[in-house]
């Protein structure tokens, strides 16, 4: 039931058939690794390196070795944990959000974007838990017996919300991922010539056939995933900022935290989706899957959400000035004016000013600068964290102990470390696996109908029997319900 | 030739919209498809093919339910009757605050018995080899399969195929499918 309009732009350029969709995507997992991905997979492991390095002096000697202090107790580790897990929502909008509002120009970026989310959010889990100081025990937070040490988990705190939460948000989004890919695991296992590639792809792929009738399941598990994770991705975020509005620290405690936090996610995950896109396309030479028209479409959407993070700035900036408590507007002030007066600009340039420039057809299309647009907004949006949680406990009620935050080189450590982390699995990612939904692609390549292959079989003496896509204007609708 | 083996005549087609209606000329001409192998899902196959509609949003819809009584069930029993208190001077059962794990343990029950039952009912685990009709069958062919018996005459099933669109018709007889 698909309608074809000839005002569409087409969602795959180069006039592909669908063995060239296979070809293009399966090259990279079947070629030996070039040496661009090898050295950036050196680079990756480097800071991999770095990573558990910090780790490692985190672990035997303490969290003493970060550059916490008794007033800011929470400082690099939760901004860290809040940018990674707001990049990982934008993997999930992608891909059930822009499913159930049927955005076919998802089917290029989705799979890239979901194995982002899953590599965000293991980095995401590693500050809170490194942060327990004792992660060995970190089973704790689920709810056992007395027995094991404690009493029951307290269900009233939001920080064990965030338990559920995330743990929910990452295993779901691993079957969700995981399931979409069987079907290209199995294009791979048919194509392999190494015995090793054959079983190992034979495995992954569950044994998968493609039949009907697994499609027909196939496509109702996905649109139920889609379903729930749709409010999921707006839970998780929701409850990480309730961490922060359910208490009393002046600054924190607003009732529009949950929905500025879910825009500001959505807002930095497609910043790196579009860091990571303009990186793959070039690399794995995917220029035709994904075109100038999805990177235009993905900067709006990071238009839209980066003004409503501006909205939400200064609402706030009104509330604690219409709120009329002193607290309160001192934290603002402070924020603006106060030591810290940097960051909180910095937020404001990259996160108010930059999106903004979108407005630009120009700016919308032009590969360089929305690389540097992306840059810029991650950066931007790990300020934001940094502002929210840092100059909101460094002066709150009680002078006497008011005091600043500097990190130290281990909390440097780790979060450039977590970058490793995340690269390297990045990079693993797109070598082994496919990095398109290939699947996904192939239906839509007929979305307008000069861009689909054209059947040129028997022309002969069936001509009775050819369907109505072909030789028809390219306006009229196809839909299959209809036909006798 | 063992008792085991199957003989299936498969028409191979290049395009989905001939493949639906060679479906629907097929199934008309009273020849029983075994199964349809495509390379994506396509819209309207399963009409053709006569595949009813999945019942798995049932499923779903239970065992989201299993996963909310569950989550109430343990907040309340831990925090309400196990071993109560007083946290911020809040009634013990809090409910309120037990909305959010509520809702994250019934979207984790909806999702992986979802997914649980999706790969059992379809039978899909990891095996060694997955031997296959036709490999180009996930790659860009849309491969009809009819099971060969005593009753059907080959030649003549291959002209009905080759009528309705098909580019090719093999036989292939695979001992374990």
């Amino acid at each position: 039931m698909q309608h074809v309009s000839p005002v569409r732009e087409p969602l795959v350029t180069g006039g592909k058939t669908y063995h060239d969709v296979t070809q293009d995507i399966c090259r990279q997992v079947e070629a030996k690794p070039n040496i661009r991905w090898m050295a950036a997979l050196s680079v990756a492991l480097f800071f991999l390196g770095v990573f558990l390095y910090s780790v490692y002096r985190t672990l035997w000697y303490g969290i003493g070795e970060w550059g916490l202090n008794k007033t800011v107790g929470w400082a690099w580790d939760i901004t860290n944990f809040v940018w990674w897990v707001g990049i990982g929502h934008a993997g999930t909008l992608i891909s059930a959000v822009l499913l159930l509002f049927r955005q076919k120009w998802r089917t290029s970026i989705n799979r890239a974007a979901e194995a982002m989310t899953i590599f965000a959010v293991i980095c995401a889990a590693m500050f809170p838990v490194l942060h327990m100081g004792r992660p060995w025990l970190a089973y704790w937070v689920f709810p056992l017996q007395n027995t094991f040490g404690s009493l029951w988990v307290n269900f009233n705190s939001p920080l064990l919300w965030d338990v559920f939460a995330i743990s929910t948000y990452f295993t779901v989004s691993l079957v969700f991922w995981y399931t979409g890919l069987v079907p290209d695991f199995a294009t791979i296992r048919d194509r392999a010539k190494g015995p090793i590639a054959k079983v190992a792809y034979s495995l992954l792929s569950m044994g998968w056939k493609g039949s009907a009738k697994h499609w027909s399941r196939y496509e109702t598990v996905s649109l139920i995933l889609a379903g729930v994770s749709t409010p999921l991705v707006l839970s998780v975020h929701t409850i990480v900022s309730m961490d922060f509005a359910t208490s009393v620290v002046p600054g924190w405690h607003t009732t529009i935290f949950p929905p500025y936090f879910v825009a500001g996610a959505i807002f930095s995950g497609f910043a790196m989706v579009l860091t990571l896109m303009l990186i793959t396309r070039v690399v794995f030479k995917l220029e035709d899957y994904i075109t100038l028209e999805h990177i235009a479409l993905m900067n709006k959407i990071m238009m839209v959400t980066g003004s409503i993070v501006g909205v939400a700035y200064i609402t706030e900036f009104f509330i604690a000035w219409y709120s009329q408590v002193e607290f309160e507007q001192y934290a603002f002030v402070n924020r603006a004016t106060g030591p810290y007066w940097w960051a909180y600009w910095s937020m404001m340039t990259c996160n108010v000013i930059t999106p903004q420039l979108v407005w630009i057809r120009r700016v919308r299309y032009s590969i360089p600068l929305t690389f540097i647009l992306s840059i810029i907004v991650n950066i931007g949006m790990w300020f934001e964290r940094f502002v929210i949680i840092v100059t909101s406990l460094h002066r709150d009620y009680l002078p006497s102990s008011w005091a600043m935050f500097s990190p130290s080189i281990i909390d440097i450590g780790i979060y450039v470390g977590t970058m490793g982390l995340f690269f390297t699995l990045f990079l693993l990612f797109a070598k082994f696996f496919p990095v398109i939904n290939m699947a996904e692609v192939k239906s839509v390549l007929k979305y307008t109908v000069d861009n689909g292959p054209t059947y040129t079989g028997n022309h002969g003496h069936h001509q009775a029997h050819q369907p109505a896509t072909h030789g028809v204007p390219a306006s009229a609708p196809v839909n299959y319900d209809k036909h006798e | 030739m063992t008792s085991m083996s199957k003989r299936f005549a498969l028409g191979i087609f290049d395009d989905e919209d001939v493949l639906l209606h060679a479906i629907e000329n097929v199934r008309e001409a009273g020849v029983k498809i075994y199964e349809v192998f495509t390379p994506f899902p396509i819209h309207g196959i399963d009409d053709a093919l006569g595949i009813e509609r999945s019942r798995l949003p049932i499923a779903a819809f239970f065992l989201g339910m299993t996963g909310l009584s569950f989550a109430l069930w343990m907040q309340i029993y831990m925090l309400g009757f196990d071993w109560p208190m007083i946290i911020g001077g809040k009634p013990h059962i809090a409910l309120p605050a037990f909305i959010p794990v509520a809702f994250e343990l019934t979207v984790f029950f909806t999702c992986h018995g979802m997914v649980i039952t999706f790969y059992t009912i379809s039978s899909l685990y990891p095996r060694w080899k997955t031997p296959v009709l036709d490999v180009r069958s996930t790659d860009d062919k849309f491969v009809v399969a009819i099971e060969m018996n005593e009753k059907i005459d080959l030649n003549h099933l291959t002209q009905l195929l080759r009528a309705n669109g098909a580019s090719e018709v093999n036989e292939k007889e695979m001992t374990k499918f």
